[in-house]
């Protein structure tokens, strides 16, 4: 059983709660290598993917972790949802929560709208990303591949480069790989900085360069193009001179050194195709790992093994 | 029907009075101070034993959004929320609907209040038309119909030039500027404070420096155009001391602080996102609270104020981030300052009146009160037992977004006297 009720942030969570994640993660991952990728553990089980902004790729996981677990599933999108037609979060949620449904998958383009729902449910809520605050499904599925990669997590060096200013990612990450004992440097220019890195606890610099060679994990950022309108940053050309992870960098990494982005890449602007699609990519494995981690999250805040189900 | 209010501490600075006395009230006006005075025949004697009667109490910056917002508050409820805080004048922010930027705005808010026939209501008017920060509104002519004061509360004024204009054309009149400092270029999508708080919560950081920045700025107008400036709603510690040291300087800068600036911080915003706790300008560190703090007992803030911004209950069952900003106060700040510093003994009395009562009517330039012979009778009688529980039911105010539900005070008006009129008895609204 985890220590917490939903997953909101990953603050919350302990070392066991993230272990156990990752461990039961790992079962489902075999499952996944099946060519009957499916097992009955959330049979009967209604699901509610409330996709408040768009997203492409954490919601096709999460649907397609929730058939895997045969879960029944409804999908709600910002676009033809009553949200949009003027309906208060509020009441939105009471109104699909009289429906009896067991879970609420919430992506939102504003801080705080996974906790919002909480206060209107008792279903489980699980935070797909919530504006810039957290997405701690994509910590764990960072965390995940990671260890598969390395055995552990304690003690390794990672870097978090790019838009940590407007990262819901870093929100999520950074306190997730402390918990488990790693060591975080924040990377990126001044303007894109968090406004008060003691919050996470990690340095942070602006001098990409010098941090790559102690690096085992170098975690790339995806930097939002809407984000360039405030002048951030000058052009997609300079970012990529100076915070671009190209192959001259990677070239300049430890040997068994990693590299993860969390998707959709922009390439040629923090990441080079040389470097993506280079043997010590993490990208596709993440993707994998997302709904194998998916699986484990619904699992076990669904009750788990003490539901009388098995993964 | 003259009054005799018996044996009650009063405290006022302005004729040296800090002694249990009995006043008497006849036609309006305060016929007599003294110790033992007799109760002449027919006169109604309140015991206000034990408690403590100060000059009316004004609180010069309130929202009650009539017209245009009648859901959220009316004069007419906003009235019975000043007359329960303990209030005997109120002064009201221009950014209704339409904005009280003519003579007629500022005449149908008087005329509101009077019909409602609790506490005085004096408007403030938009300096510039629409609160838009582009052209002078009809400053001569809400002069003319009684405004108070002027300024574009809401929003700072962002052009340097405009706020110019507006300084040099106010400086004619016998009023004040008042300046709701931001800087929209350093603050947009800002809903709570810039550091550890927008960090942790993942929301755009609303600067210090937005504030500051303009603050400076418009200190250096007042010493060009020779307005007095009022700062509004202060909220940092930096602004605080470039008001410290205009004020060293002679300038006529005088500024004024918000119970939530006081005793609330970015840390009191929690991974719950209590939207009661998105004000603007957000609340701040720790140690700007305690610096403000030390502003009013030290007398750099000349006034405490509410801010009272009554919303809607859908306006803030919401996302934190697009949840309007502002909470109620009318009816919680006497509570506040007597409980965290009054009682503490961190607030001398004499400075509780300065900020609540003899500041105030001084930047509205209102007659003085005094608790003498012949001042207009505007009293308030506080008791210091009164239990305040903060919650819904508490409120005469037609809104209770509170940032300070759930408080347990001790402290509050128990009685209110309008030019001799009893408009809160035993802290019942009349």
């Amino acid at each position: 059983m985890l220590s917490v009720k939903n997953l909101i942030d990953t603050n919350s969570l302990t070392a066991d709660d993230i272990t156990q994640i990752l461990d039961t993660a790992r079962s489902f991952a075999e499952v996944n290598s099946r060519s009957i990728k499916k097992v009955p553990a959330l049979r009967g089980r209604t699901i509610v993917n409330l996709f408040l902004e768009p997203s492409t790729r954490t919601r096709s996981s999460f649907e397609l972790a929730e058939k895997r677990l045969s879960a029944d599933s409804l999908n709600m999108g910002g676009s033809t949802s009553s949200v949009v037609k003027g309906e208060s979060l509020a009441d939105t949620i009471q109104t699909i929560a009289a429906m009896n449904v067991d879970m609420f998958i919430c992506r939102a383009k504003l801080a705080g709208t996974p906790q919002l729902i909480t206060e209107n449910t008792d279903a489980v809520v699980i935070n797909a990303g919530d504006g810039k605050h957290q997405h701690p499904t994509q910590a764990m599925l960072d965390l995940y591949t990671i260890r598969e990669n390395f055995g552990h997590l304690d003690g390794l060096k990672v870097a978090i480069v790019g838009d940590l200013a407007h990262s819901r990612v870093v929100g999520s990450l950074a306190p997730a790989l402390k918990t488990m004992g790693a060591d975080v440097t924040l990377v990126g220019p001044p303007t894109f900085t968090v406004d008060d890195p003691t919050w996470f606890g990690c340095p942070q610099t602006c001098d990409f360069d010098s941090v790559i060679p102690d690096m085992d994990v170098i975690y790339m950022l995806r930097v939002q193009l809407e984000r360039m309108e405030g002048a951030a940053i000058p052009s997609r050309r300079e970012y990529n001179r100076l915070f671009g992870l190209d192959g001259v960098r990677a070239s300049r990494m430890k040997e068994d050194a990693i590299v993860c982005h969390p998707g959709p890449m922009n390439r040629g602007m923090e990441i080079n195709t040389e470097v993506a699609d280079a043997a010590r990519s993490r990208i596709l494995d993440q993707v994998s790992a997302g709904v194998a981690t998916r699986m484990a999250e619904m699992y076990l805040l669904l009750g788990g093994e003490n539901n009388g189900i098995d993964a | 029907m003259a009054l005799m209010l018996k044996g009650a501490h009063a405290v006022d600075p302005q004729s040296s009075l800090d002694a249990v006395v009995d006043v008497i009230i006849e036609d309006g006006k305060i016929a007599k101070v003294g110790e033992g005075l007799t109760a002449p025949k027919g006169a109604e004697v309140v015991d206000a034993k034990g408690k403590y009667l100060v000059p009316g109490l004004v609180d010069m910056h309130v929202h009650f959004r009539d017209p245009g917002f009648e859901y959220k508050e009316t004069i007419a409820t906003g009235c019975r929320a000043a007359t329960h805080g303990g209030y005997t004048d109120v002064a009201t922010m221009p950014n209704t609907d339409p904005v009280c930027d003519t003579g007629a705005e500022i005449r149908y808010q008087i005329d509101r209040a009077h019909a409602a026939g609790l506490c005085r209501v004096h408007p403030i008017g938009a300096l510039t038309r629409g609160e838009k920060g582009e052209a002078l509104a009809e400053i001569g002519d809400m002069c003319v119909e009684g405004a108070a004061a002027f300024s574009d509360d809401g929003h700072g004024v962002q052009s340097a030039g405009m706020m110019r204009t507006c300084m040099e054309y106010v400086s004619m009149f016998d009023r004040v500027a008042i300046a709701h400092c931001e800087i929209e270029s350093l603050t947009e999508n800002g809903v709570i404070n810039e550091g550890r708080a927008s960090t942790r919560l993942g929301m755009f950081g609303w600067p210090a420096l937005g504030e500051e920045l303009e603050v400076a700025r418009d200190i250096e107008l007042c010493r060009l155009t020779g307005c007095p400036l009022h700062v509004a709603h202060i909220s940092t510690a930096k602004s605080l001391d470039l008001v410290r040291q205009a004020k060293a300087e002679g300038l006529p800068v005088t500024c004024e602080v918000t119970p939530h600036h006081l005793f609330l911080t970015e840390e009191n915003i929690t991974n719950s996102y209590n939207t009661n706790l998105k004000v603007n300008p957000p609340l701040r560190t720790q140690s700007d609270a305690a610096a403000l703090r030390e502003g009013v007992c030290d007398g750099t803030i000349d006034c405490v104020v509410s801010d009272h911004a009554p919303h809607a209950a859908h306006e803030k069952d919401c996302e934190f981030e697009i949840a309007f900003f502002g909470t109620i106060g009318l009816e919680t700040t006497v509570p506040l300052l007597l409980s965290n510093l009054v009682s503490k003994g961190k607030l001398g009395w004499d400075r509780f009146v300065q900020c609540c009562a003899i500041k105030p009517r001084e930047v509205l330039r209102m007659d003085p009160v005094t608790i003498s012979e012949g001042s207009v009778a505007d009293l308030t009688l506080i008791d210091l037992e009164a239990k305040v529980d903060v919650e819904e039911s508490y409120f005469e105010s037609k809104s209770h977004n509170s940032a300070f539900l759930g408080e347990r005070l001790h402290g509050a008006a128990s009685d209110v006297f309008v030019a001799g009129r009893r408009t809160l008895k035993d802290g019942v609204v009349a």
